[in-house]
């Protein structure tokens, strides 16, 4: 510890620490503008200056290493005198348009004029004009005002992977601009508006639509990724305007990505379902709540009479709130079937009887960034969980050797320092691989089936990684979830982990994917799983928030299975025209703005939210809905008066984290090795921006690169094979399904492997995720 | 001997004769009565009267939707919604004005810095029924136009004080 003496108070701080985080922890205020805890040190804003006792110059504070002893002094004569003049020379060529700029009431250079600058400038001369770039649909710049703090170049090298933005040019030329005209592609790029001190870097979608003081400001969390970002949501006459990140230093630390801040945008959407709605004779008709719920009660009813409860079934999103899926679960208990899924997208169901418990993270996310190896299977990690991903990339470049198993090979932007990419139907066989050598590493025995398969060096490699790590973890990603020996793979990884003594757990898929098995919205014994609700086509679905021909792993059988059903009950914040067809009622159910509720993420934590705004027309909270549709069916224990009893009722009490409900461990899975695919493996992931309702319907998320249309991609020896030219029309069949699509070049994927997205109305009409295809050219 | 002068003054109504005096000064000064509204009284440059939404001699509107006069508005009476034009430029999509509410401070003219809202001369006014006082961007427009005349000279006259 060093001691170090700040305007007369003195206190210890550690070594290594620099004169600003001594002023932090002493309480002193520095004036900064380039200095941000989370990136690397620049002083080139020189605001920091500071008097250091002996020094003959003045300091800056942020890249001064304390000394034994050292004094400083932050508001003497010197330092003021410095801060001034640095004040005056910033401002030399930053434009006096606070009137228009979008920064104005929340502006760095805004404060600290008025608390250290001078009343008036000297300067007479002209100041220069900076040609604003292009940083694509989210970024709105005006390099004019840019005072060169670097801090979104530091941003997009550091923290998001890629070095997207540069300083080119010296002195009073400095510009920050993208490389070769290229935009900003990142998926974390948001964050670049938070960090930009100054009115350079705006949000293109807030544009000149409020002031930061007009805005109420309150907290929620984000319904996407299994993250739960903490949010601040402002808001202003009952609209949501804008989503800043709530700091949260174990959850997202300081950043958001993209989809959590700009997917609010969908929330007033032209697509908003504002009234229920009943379809008679063919027809849509307004209706009230009253007439609409009394029209489901006895749908429910007759179906349970002449069908049997075992007609009905209940689909819900994974991005529902807690409460939601507690009460529809206990709805069609009540009635007596317990047909309730929430893994949409998942298609093999054989852990279920067998897992200990909710499939989690396997560790806090905090643990994440002190790993020191770490095996990823089967994940599009940048864009599944953008935020988990910057986490591993931290990691990386501590040292930790972040190994990839998977079936594409996109560039992760994190370090990776082994990877094999293979076939989907080869990816539980590789896995094999790397258990084998890991075992044959530590000395352990395995089972004959894995004794039988021969280890490639790629997979020795992997396996020598964990192996030689103390803190090693396996995390199995949206893509392995998805597989279609998705127990295999998770078997597999838990042999592997138990081996090398390695975390293991699974990369959450949604907000609320762990919460669904807390409250038990998964099937228990003898209720069907969401493959089998759709594959048996039962009489009554209820759909919560879900919208399953987008949401669901065979979007093919789903719509067939939607469409022969009986009675179809939406509840959705959305309208979406597919729906419209089958579905018999249309229930508007509150987004997570809109509602109070709960999410619980990846890690088992806990976290309510209240709603922000209030309900868009007739539009009414999920949790309410069912509550009153509980009591209209005659069910016992639907007596709820709050959001808040429903919670008690579904976790016993008010924990933060859900620990008791977690296991990952799974007993008793029947290996599946010997897997071999005929023709055209499809490889297909969920876009960032078409993964659920509320992304689909943000235009600003649309019109970035991510959300492009769905391509068939293929690598160079598959195309050859088939003798399609990247960039030419294709037809791609799967079951009775077509979809035309612009064949694309894509030098990661396997042989025989046909990249095809997921998630979009253009390929809703194909079947299965994981399967087969064929691609014939036009 | 103070008593006796008290009874004096009581008996001579020295008083009503004081009163006297300044009622017969003001029968023979000059009058000051204003016949409005066939006159009216003299008004200041800095008059502070109807609220005015200003152009610039191009007929583009002054206004950028800084938002300044809806912060420091006293009285809440001002309601302004901002987006962006088609050019890209800053723009009010809404700009409101409640005179029931307004207590004429001026407080929102010495804000504005483009000089886009003025409190013009204009004072007789008025509303019949509810809501008349509420005006928008519209007609504040329109109060600007019939009085650019004046507001310019007023502002030009006003401004080596500012």
């Amino acid at each position: 510890m060093l001691d170090i003496e700040i305007d007369g108070k003195t206190l210890q701080v550690p070594e290594g620490s620099t004169v600003m985080d001594a002023a932090h922890q002493a309480g002193t205020y520095i004036p900064h503008f380039c200095y941000h805890k989370k990136l690397s040190i620049a002083a080139n804003c020189r605001m920091c200056l500071v008097q250091v006792e002996k020094a003959p110059k003045p300091m800056p504070a942020c890249a001064t290493p304390v000394t034994n002893g050292m004094k400083v002094f932050t508001h003497s004569e010197l330092a003021i005198n410095a801060q001034k003049g640095v004040m005056e020379f910033l401002l030399i060529n930053h434009p006096l348009d606070c009137p228009i700029c979008d920064q104005g009431g929340e502006c760095q250079l805004q404060d600290l004029s008025a608390g250290y600058g001078g009343g008036a400038s000297r300067y007479q001369e002209e100041k220069r004009v900076v040609v604003n770039k292009n940083l694509g649909p989210l970024v709105s710049t005006d390099m004019t005002r840019c005072i060169h703090c670097t801090r979104c170049v530091r941003f997009t090298q550091e923290i998001a992977g890629l070095m997207e933005l540069g300083q080119a040019y010296r002195g009073e030329h400095a510009e920050i601009m993208p490389f070769v005209e290229q935009t900003v592609a990142s998926e974390l790029s948001g964050n670049i508006i938070d960090l930009c001190p100054v009115g350079a870097l705006t949000s293109k979608p807030f544009r000149f639509s409020a002031r930061s003081w007009e805005m109420a400001r309150r907290k929620s969390v984000s319904p996407h990724d299994g993250l739960g970002s903490n949010l601040i949501v402002q808001t202003k006459h009952d609209r949501v305007l804008r989503v800043l990140p709530l700091e949260n230093e174990a959850v997202n630390e300081c950043w958001l990505s993209d989809k959590d801040r700009f997917s609010y945008e969908a929330l007033n959407s032209a697509e908003r379902l504002t009234q229920p709605m009943l379809k008679q004779d063919g027809k849509w008709i307004n209706a009230s709540w009253q007439q609409a719920l009394d029209y489901v009660a006895h749908a429910f009813k007759d179906i349970a009479k002449d069908h049997g409860a075992a007609a009905l079934g209940a689909l819900t999103a994974p991005q529902a709130t807690l409460e939601e899926l507690f009460l529809t679960q206990k709805l069609l208990r009540g009635l007596g079937s317990g047909n309730v899924d929430s893994r949409l997208r998942q298609s093999d169901f054989a852990l279920d009887g067998k897992l200990g418990g909710a499939p989690w993270l396997g560790m806090k996310i905090a643990e994440i960034n002190a790993l020191d190896r770490a095996l990823v299977v089967g994940s599009f990690l940048r864009k599944d969980q953008p935020l988990l991903a910057q986490r591993l990339r931290q990691a990386a470049k501590r040292g930790c050797q972040v190994s990839l198993i998977h079936s594409a090979d996109d560039d992760t932007l994190v370090k990776i320092f082994a990877k094999s990419i293979v076939a989907p139907s080869q990816l539980p066989g590789l896995l094999a691989q790397v258990v084998k050598s890991a075992a044959e590493q530590k000395g352990a025995t395995v089972d004959a089936e894995l004794a039988k398969v021969s280890v490639t060096p790629e997979a020795q490699k992997i396996a020598a990684s964990l192996v030689s790590g103390t803190n090693a973890a396996i995390l199995l990603g949206n893509f392995a979830q998805q597989h279609a020996q998705a127990a295999t793979l998770h078997a597999l990884a838990q042999q592997l982990a138990k081996i090398t003594g390695a975390k293991f757990g699974y990369l959450g898929e949604a907000a609320n994917s762990v919460g669904a098995y807390v409250a038990k919205a998964v099937p228990q014994a003898g209720g069907l799983n969401a493959a089998q609700i759709l594959a048996s086509p039962l009489k009554g679905y209820l759909l919560l928030q879900a919208e399953p021909e987008l949401d669901c792993a065979n979007p093919q059988q789903t719509l067939a299975a939607l469409q022969k059903a009986a009675t179809v009950v939406v509840m959705s914040p959305f309208k979406l025209a597919s729906t419209l067809e089958y579905a018999d009622v249309l229930l508007p159910v509150a987004p997570f703005t809109e509602t109070s509720g709960t999410f619980i993420n990846t890690e088992g934590r806990v976290q309510s939210f209240n709603a922000v705004v209030k309900p868009l027309g007739d539009t009414r909270p999920g949790w309410k809905v069912l509550r009153v549709l509980g009591n209209l069916l005659g069910l016992p224990g639907f007596e709820q008066n709050s959001s808040e009893e429903v919670r008690a009722e579904a976790l016993a009490g008010q924990p933060e984290f859900v620990a008791d409900r977690l296991n990952n461990q799974a007993n008793g899975v029947v290996l599946n090795l010997s897997l071999s695919a005929a023709g055209l493996e499809r490889v297909s992931d969920v876009p960032i921006y078409f993964a659920d309702a509320l992304v689909r319907r943000a235009p600003s998320l649309q019109k970035s690169l991510d959300a492009k249309q769905p391509r068939a991609r293929m690598n160079a020896a598959t195309l050859a094979k088939l003798g399609v030219a990247a960039g030419k029309q294709v037809k791609v069949k799967q079951g009775s399904g077509v979809a035309q699509m612009t064949a694309e070049l894509d030098a990661g994927l396997p042989d025989n492997c046909v990249r095809v997205a997921a998630g979009h109305v253009l390929t809703a009409g194909l079947g299965a995720m994981q399967g087969t295809l064929t691609v014939e050219p036009m | 001997m103070g008593a006796m002068k008290e009874f004096l003054n009581s008996l001579l109504l020295k008083e009503l004769f004081q009163g006297l005096v300044v009622t017969g000064r003001y029968m023979f000064a000059r009058k000051i009565t204003i016949q409005y509204p066939e006159e009216k009284t003299p008004q200041s440059n800095r008059f502070r009267g109807l609220h005015a939404l200003r152009r610039y001699p191009n007929g583009e509107e002054r206004c950028i939707a800084c938002k300044l006069c809806e912060a420091v508005c006293p009285a809440l009476a001002i309601t302004i919604e901002s987006g962006e034009r088609d050019d890209g430029s800053r723009r009010t999509t809404r700009y409101d004005i409640d005179l029931t509410k307004c207590i004429f401070c001026g407080y929102c003219e010495e804000a504005c810095p483009v000089d886009a809202i003025v409190l013009t001369r204009e004072f007789e006014y008025h509303g019949e029924v509810r809501g008349d006082l509420y005006y928008t961007k519209q007609m504040l427009l329109a109060v600007g136009e019939r009085n650019e005349a004046q507001i310019a000279k007023d502002r030009e006259q006003d401004a080596p004080y500012r």
